[in-house]
C-alpha cells in the first residue's frame, strides 16, 4: 500500500496533441479515487500512465514517495482491472488468478492458499476450474478482481471495470467494489464516464475535461460547489438546469421569469464583479410544488407560472419537465456537455426544457399551467465567457 | 421465410453440388492409386479398378535408393524450413501486429512483393549464387530460398491471428508483473496455437510439393527431394514402363500430408475460421 502523487503529469503525443495537460494530485494511501469525464478526457490516459502502460511525456510519478516514471509496469507493483476484464481464456480461473503469483516465482502451496482466499472473498470458489469463455460477465468480473488482488499490490487500477454488465449487474458489483476497497484499504483508482458510479464509490473525484482537471473533490463538495459550468452539467442526475439571465435591479431576469437574489449571492456577485449577462444553474431539487410551500419559505425564493410539458412519477417523487421559451444559455461548457450526451439536449438547454423534482403529494397535472417554487438560494451562477462558479468562488477555485 | 419443401430442395442442390467437387478433385487421385496397384501389362487397359493387383510397384520403388535417400531429404529439408519459417514469421508477424515501427508499411509490402514474385524467374541466379558460395546441392541450398518464399506466407496468415488477440491481455500480463517475453510466450503463443498450427501446415506443404526449387538446385542424392526423384524415373532407362513406380511414388509422397493434416485437423478448422473472421 502507498500513496500516489501525480505531479504536473502530461501526455503528448508523437504528433503534438496533448492528451492530459500538466495534472496534479495527490491520492493517499488507502483512499479510493475517482477519475471522471466524458470520453476523451484523458481519464483513462491518467490512469495508463499510472500503469505505466503509458509513457509520461513530462512531470513526475510517485509511488510510496519513489519516483517512477521509467519503471515499467511490473516493477511498480499496481494491479490493473480492464474494462474488457482481460482474462487470459486459455487458463481457467484458477491459473488466471495465479498467473501474477506464478510470474512473481512464488511457491505452489502460497500461490494455491492466495488464490483460494481471493476467491473465497469474491465467492468464486465453486468456480475455480472453469474457463472464463464458461461464464457470465458477472463472474467474469470478479476473476478479473480477483487476479488484481491476489497479488496484494501497493494500487489498485480500475479502467471502467462495470460498463460491460447490464443495469443491474452493475448496482450490485458497485457494492461489492467498494466493499472490497474498504476490506482491503489498498489506494485505489477508478476511471468512469458514469457520474452515479463516481458518485457512489468515491471517496474523491476527479473530473477532467478535454485532458485538464476541472474540480477535485469529495462527492457531495462538487454536487453543492461545482468549480464551474461543465462540473456542475456533468454532476447529478437528472442534470442541472441551466438558464441565460440578466442581472437587472437586483433580480435575475430569466426566460423562466425574475428570479430574486439574496443578499449573500448579490455581495458575492459585487465581490467576484460579475458581468451583466449570466448563467443560472439549479438544480432539479431546489424547485418545489408553489402550494406545498409554507409561507415563510416562499419568501426566500421566487415563484413562477409554466406549463407541464411531461409528468413522470418515481413513486417517491415526480420530475416534472417545463418547456421554457425564449433563448437559451449557450457557453462551450454545454457544448461539451451535449457533444458527449450525444445530443444535442443541452440540460435545460436546446430543448428549452427544464427538469423539477416535486414532492409525490404534488397536485401538478401535464399539459396544466402550475406555479413552481424555486430556492433562490441554492442557486449557482456562472460566466458564461469562462464557465466559472461566481457564487462559490472562494470555496472551491478551479484547481483545488 | 423458406417453407419445408424449399429448404429441401436446397439441401439436395448442396448435397448435389458437394458430390461433385469431390468426384472432381479425388477422382484423379483415385486414378492414381488405380494405378499403382495394376501390373505393368495390365497398366495400360483403362480399367478404373485394378483386374489384377499387385504391390510390385510400391516395392520396385523403394528398390531405387534413390528414392529413400529422396523422401529422407523431403522430410527433414521442409520440416526444418518449416520450423525456422513458423519461428521467425510468429516474430516478425507479432511486431506487425501490435508495434508501430518506422518502415513498417515497407517491410509489409516488400513481403507481399516477394510472395508475388515469379519464383521461376529467380531460379538462374539462385543457381549461379549458390554455385559460387558452395549451396549448391546441399540441404541448406533449399532451406534458405523456401523459408524466403514461406515467409510471407507465415507472416500474413499469422498477423491475421494475432490482430484477433485482444492487445489488452498483454497489458494485463504486464500489469501481472510479467516481462514481454514472459507475456509473449505464455499469453500470446498459446492463443495463437490455431494460428501456428494452420501456417505451419501450409508452409510444409509448401515445401513438400515444390519441385522448381528442387529440380534446379540439387543434383546428387545428398540433397535431391522426391518430387525431383520422381521425375527422375522417367529419365532412369533401366526400367521399361515406370508409370506404375510414378503412382506408387507419388501416393507415398501424399501419405505424410495427409497424416499431417489429419493430426491437426481440428486446430486447423478452428484457425481458419477464426483467422476468416477479421482477418
Amino acid at each position: 500500500m502507498a500513496d500516489i502523487v501525480l505531479d504536473e503529469i502530461t501526455k503528448r503525443y508523437p504528433d503534438g496533441t496533448i492528451g492530459v495537460d500538466k495534472a496534479s494530485f495527490e491520492i493517499a494511501d488507502g483512499e479510493f479515487i475517482i477519475l471522471v469525464g466524458p470520453s476523451g478526457c484523458g481519464k483513462s490516459t491518467t490512469l495508463n500512465m499510472i500503469a505505466g502502460l503509458e509513457d509520461i511525456s513530462e512531470g513526475e510519478l510517485r509511488i510510496g514517495g519513489q519516483r517512477v516514471n521509467e519503471k515499467a509496469p511490473k516493477d511498480r507493483d499496481i494491479a490493473m482491472v480492464f474494462q474488457s476484464y482481460a482474462l487470459y481464456p486459455h487458463m481457467n480461473v484458477r491459473e488466471n488468478m495465479a498467473f501474477p503469483l506464478k510470474i512473481a516465482k512464488m511457491d505452489k502451496d502460497e500461490i494455491n492458499r492466495k488464490v483460494e482466499e481471493a476467491a473465497k472473498i469474491l465467492d468464486l470458489t465453486h468456480h475455480l476450474d472453469r474457463k472464463p469463455a464458461n461464464m457470465s460477465g458477472g463472474q467474469r468480473q470478479r476473476v478479473a478482481m480477483g487476479r488484481a488482488i491476489v497479488r496484494s499490490p501497493k494500487a489498485f487500477l480500475m479502467d471502467e471495470p462495470l460498463s460491460n454488465l447490464d443495469a443491474k449487474l452493475r448496482v450490485q458489483m458497485r457494492t461489492m467494489v467498494s466493499k472490497l476497497q474498504q476490506r482491503l484499504g489498498t489506494t485505489t483508482v477508478y476511471v468512469t464516464h458514469d457520474q452515479t458510479e463516481a458518485m457512489t464509490l468515491g471517496d474523491r473525484i476527479v473530473v477532467m475535461r478535454g485532458g485538464h482537471i476541472q474540480q477535485i473533490g469529495s462527492p457531495q463538495t462538487l454536487y453543492d460547489t461545482p468549480a464551474n459550468l461543465f462540473v456542475a452539467g456533468f454532476i447529478g442526475s437528472p442534470a442541472m438546469n441551466f438558464l441565460p439571465a440578466k442581472l437587472e435591479e437586483g433580480t435575475f431576469r430569466t426566460p423562466l421569469g425574475d428570479l430574486s437574489l439574496t443578499d449573500e449571492l448579490r455581495s458575492k456577485l459585487e465581490s467576484a464583479n460579475a458581468p451583466r449577462e449570466l448563467i443560472v444553474g439549479i438544480r432539479p431539487e431546489h424547485f418545489e410544488d408553489a402550494a406545498l410551500v409554507e409561507d415563510h419559505q416562499k419568501a426566500r425564493g421566487s415563484v413562477f407560472t409554466a406549463e407541464v410539458d411531461v409528468l413522470e412519477s418515481m413513486g417517491s417523487d415526480k420530475f416534472a419537465y417545463f418547456a421554457v421559451e425564449g433563448e437559451q444559455a449557450i457557453s462551450d461548457d454545454l457544448a461539451d456537455l451535449a457533444a458527449d450526451a450525444g445530443t444535442a439536449d443541452v440540460p435545460g438547454g436546446d430543448s428549452g426544457q427544464i427538469v423539477t423534482r416535486l414532492s409525490a403529494s404534488s397536485t401538478v397535472a401535464e399539459g396544466e399551467r402550475s406555479e413552481v417554487w424555486v430556492d433562490t438560494g441554492k442557486i449557482q451562477v456562472f460566466d458564461p465567457q469562462s464557465g466559472k462558479n461566481l457564487t462559490t468562488r472562494e470555496a472551491a477555485p478551479a484547481t483545488a | 421465410m423458406a417453407d419445408a419443401s424449399s429448404t429441401a430442395s436446397r439441401k439436395t442442390w448442396w448435397v448435389v453440388a458437394d458430390i461433385v467437387v469431390i468426384l472432381y478433385a479425388l477422382v484423379p487421385v483415385l486414378w492414381i492409386l488405380s494405378l499403382s496397384f495394376k501390373t505393368a501389362d495390365t497398366i495400360t487397359d483403362g480399367s478404373f479398378i485394378p483386374r489384377s493387383w499387385t504391390f510390385e510397384n510400391y516395392a520396385q520403388v523403394f528398390q531405387i535408393d534413390l528414392f529413400t535417400s529422396a523422401l529422407i531429404n523431403s522430410i527433414g529439408i521442409s520440416i526444418i524450413a518449416t520450423v525456422l519459417a513458423v519461428v521467425v514469421g510468429t516474430m516478425a508477424a507479432y511486431a506487425i501486429a501490435r508495434l508501430d515501427f518506422p518502415g513498417k508499411k515497407l517491410l509489409v509490402g516488400v513481403s507481399l512483393l516477394i510472395a508475388m514474385f515469379p519464383q521461376v524467374s529467380l531460379v538462374s541466379p539462385l543457381f549461379d549464387i549458390e554455385r559460387a558460395v558452395g549451396l549448391f546441392d546441399t540441404w541448406p541450398g533449399l532451406i534458405l530460398p523456401y523459408i524466403t518464399f514461406a515467409l510471407p506466407l507465415a507472416i500474413y496468415t499469422l498477423s491475421a491471428f494475432f490482430r484477433e488477440i485482444p492487445w489488452e491481455l498483454e497489458k494485463a500480463a504486464k500489469m501481472d508483473g510479467a516481462t514481454p517475453l514472459q507475456a509473449f510466450r505464455s499469453i500470446i503463443v498459446p492463443l495463437a496455437a490455431p494460428g501456428v498450427f494452420t501456417t505451419a501446415i501450409l508452409v510444409f506443404i509448401f515445401c513438400w510439393n515444390d519441385f522448381l526449387f528442387a529440380v534446379s538446385l540439387t543434383s546428387t542424392r545428398a540433397s535431391q527431394t522426391a518430387t525431383v526423384a520422381i521425375a527422375n524415373f522417367t529419365g532412369a532407362s533401366e526400367f521399361a514402363e515406370p508409370t506404375g513406380s510414378i503412382a506408387a511414388a507419388a501416393v507415398l509422397l501424399t501419405i505424410p500430408i495427409i497424416i499431417f493434416v489429419l493430426l491437426f485437423q481440428r486446430r486447423i478448422v478452428a484457425g481458419l475460421t477464426s483467422g476468416a473472421v477479421k482477418g
